[in-house]
């Protein structure tokens, strides 16, 4: 590591770092990943990935969690995405290819894909 | 752009945890982690401690926020699929409401959290303090970069000044100000001290700062180095903080690495560096002059003062010293502004403090809260209350020197005036809850014995006052007092307080004046009736079985060690006063609440 020498470059480097820690530190989007033994079998994992390097290609801030099912495994792999005060919304069947347009339409511009949608949850709590 | 996990499994290193088998149980997570193939999104990180020292190894889920408590290598196996493959909680590891047994799994929803107000212990328990990157993350060093590039020393030193802030070591003489007469002393050559010289028994406030956050304590330090006009810092620590040490080592390290330590800080042409003096662990060296005499390599005794360090401290030179809290108040008091710091607390006392909360309460623990919190809030609330439901009999504030405050002061809110007024003080952040069971002569007679041991004995009212009320209580509480001792107690106490050349000294005395003040009628039952009504002082108690109660089961016979204890099977027994040595054995034993102490 070389030395920092201003104030900006330690700025500059705290921006590169802040996304390491995210984790402990935002409150911000998201997404949840039903992981259910029915998830994982219908490719929840690889809808995971998916997501995780999405999000890391577009450098976007979004917690990523895991739960369990949730009773629709039929629907499966599952995807909730929350943003603030909005309505969970799930999206059930998501494959891998699905994950681009579900991050630019919902995450970015804000519009449910409604195509894909199979429920939506009021407040936080399910 | 770093590689993105999606969650941060964080596991307590302090030696509390530790000890309670952290190590293994980090190790059988990165195992599992690794086995389930969960490498690339979950990551296991080292942390600093969160202060519920009670409840390790503990370990914290985030972003979800899940604390589990007493975590070990074979709970490791459920945690990892019920949390982070499935998303569950797994609720035998979490916090449970004690009346209820209702689990608690979230850090804000805990009651030993929800009072607290972390300020000085922002990042303990949530970066990893052997990474200097993560705490530049959370933004350090910025308060640092803001005053080297955009403000005087003496802005800097009129922002702390406007803050309120007191020192943390137990004084609480205004930090700003005592920048000031630094700043102000005339010479080229100063320095700056950081004191982690912690000593009072069962106090661990500092080591677990150093521990969990050592960047804040050099960040602060040189904030302060620039106000004042140092190039060269000391970090006093004692060699028993062997992960203080290793964790600020490590800080220093990596700080120079980055350029935040060493010439030209941050291309400001500042120059600041900071070296580590070990100390061997004597009480008295938390004392200012003592300390300095002890860097310097001078045994460590005190010294009077005039002159104060700010104009001749180490090697005769002006010098700034604060204890290590007061140092990582620092870069919140810049980064956030005076104006918001001094909104936490009461009118003289400013900000938070940090309390290790220890003694018959049910959650021990590092807590930190705002000023002007009641001390019922703080046992009570935060503390959980009092263990195995007893009455709550007194708490002692600000270490061995301290006094003891008693229940009809509960509401008393905790800043450095009315401690003061209570007859105690703030110190550096002890705090000792005694219950029922607790003697107040033996516990005045319990710290002067510290006492004496720690006193430098350089000058004599210390040196001899300690030990002459020490011989004094430890007659009472051998039940050959008289009335008379009580005022040559308090006469005693007053000369000490007055005469004594430091700290040590001047409030050694407090927990004689307390407990004399609080609790005079204790020291009469002693006196008069030769009882003590705890049952602690084992001159004056007797041991004895009730008939009614006892079932002849012969535990306490088989475990006294004294074989004190006789009777036949299924008769009740009776114990040998003769023989008894009043260990208490047979009352833990007992079953049936059979043995009874007079």
């Amino acid at each position: 590591m070389p030395k920092l020498k201003s104030l900006e470059e330690l700025q500059k480097l705290r921006k590169q770092l802040q996304g390491d820690i995210k984790a402990r530190t935002e409150t911000s989007a998201t997404i949840t990943v039903g992981m259910g033994t029915c998830g994982i079998a219908a490719g929840a994992r690889e809808v995971m990935h998916a997501i995780l390097a999405e999000l890391d290609a577009r450098d976007i801030d979004a917690h990523v969690t895991t739960v369990g099912c949730i009773g629709m495994c039929s629907k499966e792999p599952l995807v909730d995405i929350q943003q603030g005060d909005e309505p969970r919304i799930t999206y059930g069947n998501v494959t891998p290819a699905m994950v681009p347009r579900m991050i630019e339409e919902h995450l970015i511009q804000g519009n449910v894909v409604e195509e894909w949608v199979v429920g939506r949850v009021m407040g936080q709590e399910v | 752009m770093a590689e993105r996990y999606r969650a941060d499994v964080l596991v307590c290193t302090c030696p509390a945890c530790t000890k309670a088998g952290a190590p293994e149980m980090q190790q059988a997570l990165k195992v599992e982690v690794e086995r389930r193939g969960l490498a690339g999104e979950v990551r296991v990180v080292e942390t600093g401690s969160r202060g519920f020292c009670s409840m390790g190894p503990v370990v914290n889920i985030q972003p979800e926020g899940i604390l589990y408590f007493q975590v070990h290598a074979g709970d490791v196996p459920e945690l990892v699929e019920e949390t982070l493959v499935k998303g569950r909680v797994v609720e035998r590891l979490t916090y449970r409401e004690p009346e209820t047994h209702k689990a608690v799994p979230h850090y804000d929803e805990i009651p030993f959290y929800g009072k607290q107000m972390r300020v000085v212990l922002r990042n303990c328990g949530l970066i990893n303090p052997q990474n200097i990157e993560e705490y530049i993350a959370v933004g350090g060093y910025h308060a640092l970069g803001k005053v080297l590039t955009s403000m005087t020393p003496e802005e800097v030193i009129e922002e702390v000044k406007k803050s309120g802030l007191r020192g943390r070591g137990g004084a609480g003489f205004p930090t700003g100000r005592k920048w000031e007469f630094a700043h102000d002393a005339p010479g080229e050559v100063k320095y700056l001290v950081a004191n982690g010289d912690e000593g009072d028994p069962g106090a661990f406030m500092d080591r677990s700062l150093m521990e969990g956050d050592p960047h804040a304590i050099l960040e602060g330090m040189t904030i302060g180095a620039y106000a004042i006009g140092a190039h060269e810092g000391y970090i006093y620590v004692r060699d028993e903080y062997p992960l203080a040490l290793r964790n600020l080592n490590i800080a220093i390290e990596q700080a120079r690495e980055y350029g935040l330590l060493g010439e030209d800080i941050l291309g400001s042409g500042f120059d600041f560096d900071v070296k580590i003096t070990r100390g061997a662990g004597a009480f008295v060296c938390g004392e200012e002059t003592a300390l300095l005499a002890s860097v310097e390599g001078r045994a460590g005794n005190p010294r009077p003062r005039p002159p104060f360090p700010a104009q001749s401290g180490l090697w005769g030179k002006p010098t700034n010293i604060n204890n290590v809290k007061s140092w990582a108040n620092i870069p919140v008091i810049i980064s956030r502004g005076a104006d918001w710091f001094n909104q936490v607390g009461t009118e003289t006392s400013k900000g938070t403090m940090i309390f290790s909360l220890v003694g018959k309460v049910n959650n021990t623990g590092l807590v930190e809260v705002p000023m002007g919190i009641t001390l019922r809030e703080l046992i009570f609330d935060i503390g959980g209350g009092i263990r195995d439901g007893r009455q709550f009999k007194a708490v002692q504030t600000g270490g061995p020197s301290g006094g003891c405050i008693p229940a009809e002061l509960l509401d008393l809110s905790v800043d450095y005036e009315h401690l003061k007024d209570a007859g105690s003080i703030m110190g550096s952040g002890g705090m000792i809850v005694m219950d029922e069971n607790t003697c107040m002569v033996d516990i005045a007679r319990y710290f002067l014995d510290f006492l004496k041991d720690e006193s430098c004995g350089k000058c004599t009212p210390c040196r001899e006052g300690i030990k002459q009320m020490l011989s004094i209580l430890t007659r009472i509480s051998e039940g050959q007092g008289e009335m008379a001792d009580l005022q040559v107690l308090e006469a005693l106490a007053r000369v000490v307080k007055k005469a004594s050349l430091c700290g040590l000294g001047q409030t050694a005395p407090n927990p004689v004046l307390s407990t004399l003040r609080y609790f005079r009628d204790e020291y009469v039952a002693h006196i008069v009736d030769h009882k003590c009504p705890a049952g602690v002082c084992k001159a004056l108690i007797e041991y004895s079985i009730i008939e009614d109660q006892c079932t002849g089961c012969g535990l306490c016979r088989r475990k006294c060690p004294q074989e004190a204890i006789s009777g036949e099977k299924k008769e009740p027994h009776v114990i040998d006063p003769e023989l008894c040595i009043r260990c208490g054995v047979c009352l833990d034993v007992c079953k049936f609440d059979a043995v009874a102490v007079r």
